[in-house]
């Protein structure tokens, strides 16, 4: 009998060291692009080429990345990404935030078909309203615009539904007693229902930044001179002007992904709980 | 707790008998309040008129005439449609579409389900692990496009210079039609298997333990255990994870666009690549919107469909 059990225990051991192994081997695999873009972007450039390149440069030259911003206008390009990104990430919170709180917390006539075509517009794919889109974007002023990519993204669908799905649990006294108060609806807005809010604020606020940060298909549209690119759209640029020079495009990429990178390092549970939380409850 | 120590603070200047000023102060503001809702949503509902519905109909609109941009739009009824049966780049990029779609989607459900699994155990290095697999997630689509154009270079590529070490190739990964195809599944997968991981994850974890105590005093395997309770709890979640991914193989543009460009030839051109390029490259409006309509109707009808099937599912369970 205590034979047996050991045995058991023993063996689950084994399997457990298994499937550990398997999924540190597994998680080396999915680093390996990461690490490799780094490894790149830091090795003496002579070395890109030579084929007979080492897992680990030979030397780490960090005036890859000097050289890099040096030729082309990648300053230029983060500068519009953030401008475009900080400004619709503080547009999209507001405006989702108080149209959720709405869908959530008041009975008004029209309200679910109202939120069946907020879902419906999750649906329609992006390809499939580009080009009306761009005369929409050209018949307003705002191609090669910062609001011109800013303004279509603005109403977040997805957003809108977290929101809602969120607020739905504040309980109804709270706003209740608030009016019974004479409190102004803005005033319980933002002095009861925005504090209660913080974990989905958060939520949104790091989505957005990540949705318009990445962006790629409505700026290439939008942004048709080049001192308005975008980060991705400047890497784009590189990868078919430069296509040989993989150590400068490499750098940029790397650089690119400096803010998702912090972002996620220290804001990475917001990110489990926003798209776990989105569907399933 | 913060919630209810506010709640209690409110409730007390409330808890008296409302005088009969009050009672009118209230109705006054009661009124004032049928419209606030609609004052709430009238920014986003303005914005997804403009940006979205509103390009939609013109879509179908545009979708029914010769366009070019610089002439005037002609009527020319479903020609475009027509037209678009008879295209063979058309049926290609739909095959793409498809082939793409089938080898992308059940299989970073499958990797995503296996790595929830086992990373749902008290392992060493738990969270690290995790945070590694879902990484790519919030890589942008060009860099991941451009990171796995490097790695499978043709000439340079590390993917090839390990395999030349172990005598094996070098693969025309990108240059040939058949691998750059597979290249970009492959990358695709590397992006979207932490996604599925997480939404995974998640069900797992919102499983009461109860019922595997249940199943183990009744001497379930712990194939049993997964097989008849772990699976079928998961099917919320794995409904949400075949539509989302169905959604986004539909619709993936920024990856295939910057790392294969849609060739060689045609071998890599989804349905969207088309789109773009009728309506940016060769400046065929009505056709290029033609082509979204009916990709639009195809996902409509696609999560439907899967809609309506997980619906009778959950009737018969």
């Amino acid at each position: 009998m205590i034979a047996g059990t050991s045995d058991r225990a023993w063996s689950r051991r084994l399997e457990s060291s298994g499937i550990w192994l398997l999924l540190v081997a597994g998680a080396g695999i999915m680093f390996f692009p990461v690490y490799w873009m780094f490894a790149t972007a830091v090795r003496p450039k002579d070395e890109v080429f030579s084929g007979a390149a080492g897992l680990i440069p030979s030397s780490f030259v960090w005036q890859n990345f000097a050289d890099a911003i040096g030729r082309v206008p990648f300053l230029s390009w983060a500068a519009n990404s953030l401008i475009i990104t900080v400004v619709a990430v503080v547009i999209t919170v507001t405006i989702n935030l108080l149209c959720g709180y709405a869908f959530a917390k008041f009975r008004f006539a029209g309200r679910d078909i109202l939120f069946l075509a907020v879902l419906s517009a999750l649906m329609i794919p992006f390809q499939v309203i580009i080009v009306p889109l761009f005369l929409v974007v050209s018949e307003l002023g705002l191609l090669s615009d910062y609001w011109g990519v800013i303004l279509p993204r603005a109403a977040e669908a997805f957003g809108i539904f977290m929101v809602r799905q969120f607020m739905v649990s504040i309980p109804d006294e709270l706003l209740e007693a608030a009016r019974i108060d004479g409190a102004s609806e803005l005033k319980i807005f933002f002095k009861i229902v925005v504090p209660l809010s913080k974990p989905i604020i958060a939520v949104l606020v790091i989505f957005t930044f990540m949705w318009r940060w990445n962006d790629f298909a409505l700026p290439l549209v939008i942004m048709m001179k080049q001192e308005m690119y975008t980060v991705q759209l400047g890497l784009n640029l590189l990868r078919g002007q430069f296509n040989t020079e993989w150590t400068m495009i490499m750098a940029i990429a790397l650089l690119s992904l400096v803010p998702m990178l912090i972002i996620f390092t220290f804001f990475q549970r917001y990110f489990v709980q926003g798209i776990s939380g989105s569907g399933l409850k | 707790m913060a919630m209810m120590a506010i709640a209690e603070n409110l409730r007390v200047p409330a808890a008296g008998r409302p005088s009969a000023a009050d009672a009118r102060r209230y109705w006054l503001q009661a009124k004032r309040n049928q419209l606030t809702p609609y004052m709430f949503i009238a920014p986003n509902m303005a914005l997804f008129s403009v940006f979205v519905f509103f390009p939609l109909l013109y879509a179908l609109y545009i979708s029914l005439r010769e366009w070019s941009l610089i002439d005037t739009p002609r009527f020319i009824g479903l020609e475009n449609y027509i037209r678009l049966a008879n295209d063979a780049l058309f049926w290609q990029s739909l095959r793409n579409t498809l082939v793409f779609s089938v080898a992308t989607v059940p299989m970073s459900l499958a990797i995503g389900l296996l790595l929830a699994v086992a990373l749902n155990r008290d392992l060493v290095g738990r969270t690290l692990l995790r945070s590694i697999y879902f990484l790519p997630v919030v890589i942008s689509n060009v860099a991941t496009a451009v990171i796995a154009a490097w790695l499978f270079n043709d000439n340079y590529g590390v993917i090839n210079t390990l395999l030349q070490q172990i005598g094996l190739g070098p693969v025309a990964w990108l240059s040939s039609p058949r691998w750059a195809l597979f290249s970009l599944i492959v990358t695709t997968l590397w992006v979207r298997i932490g996604f599925c991981m997480v939404v995974y994850l998640a069900a797992l974890q919102s499983i009461s333990p109860t019922y595997y105590d249940a199943a183990k005093m009744d001497g379930a395997t712990r194939w049993q255990q997964f097989r008849y309770i772990t699976w079928p709890l998961l099917r919320p979640a794995t409904f949400l994870l075949l539509i989302l991914g169905v959604i986004y193989s539909f619709q993936v543009f920024d990856l295939i666009y910057v790392m294969t460009g849609g060739g060689p030839g045609f071998s890599t051109t989804m349905i969207v690549q088309y789109i773009y390029q009728a309506a940016f490259v060769s400046s065929e409006m009505g056709y290029a919107s033609a082509m979204g309509m009916v990709l639009f109707v195809m996902i409509l009808l696609f999560t439907l469909m899967q809609w309506r099937v997980n619906r009778r599912v959950e009737d018969v369970a």
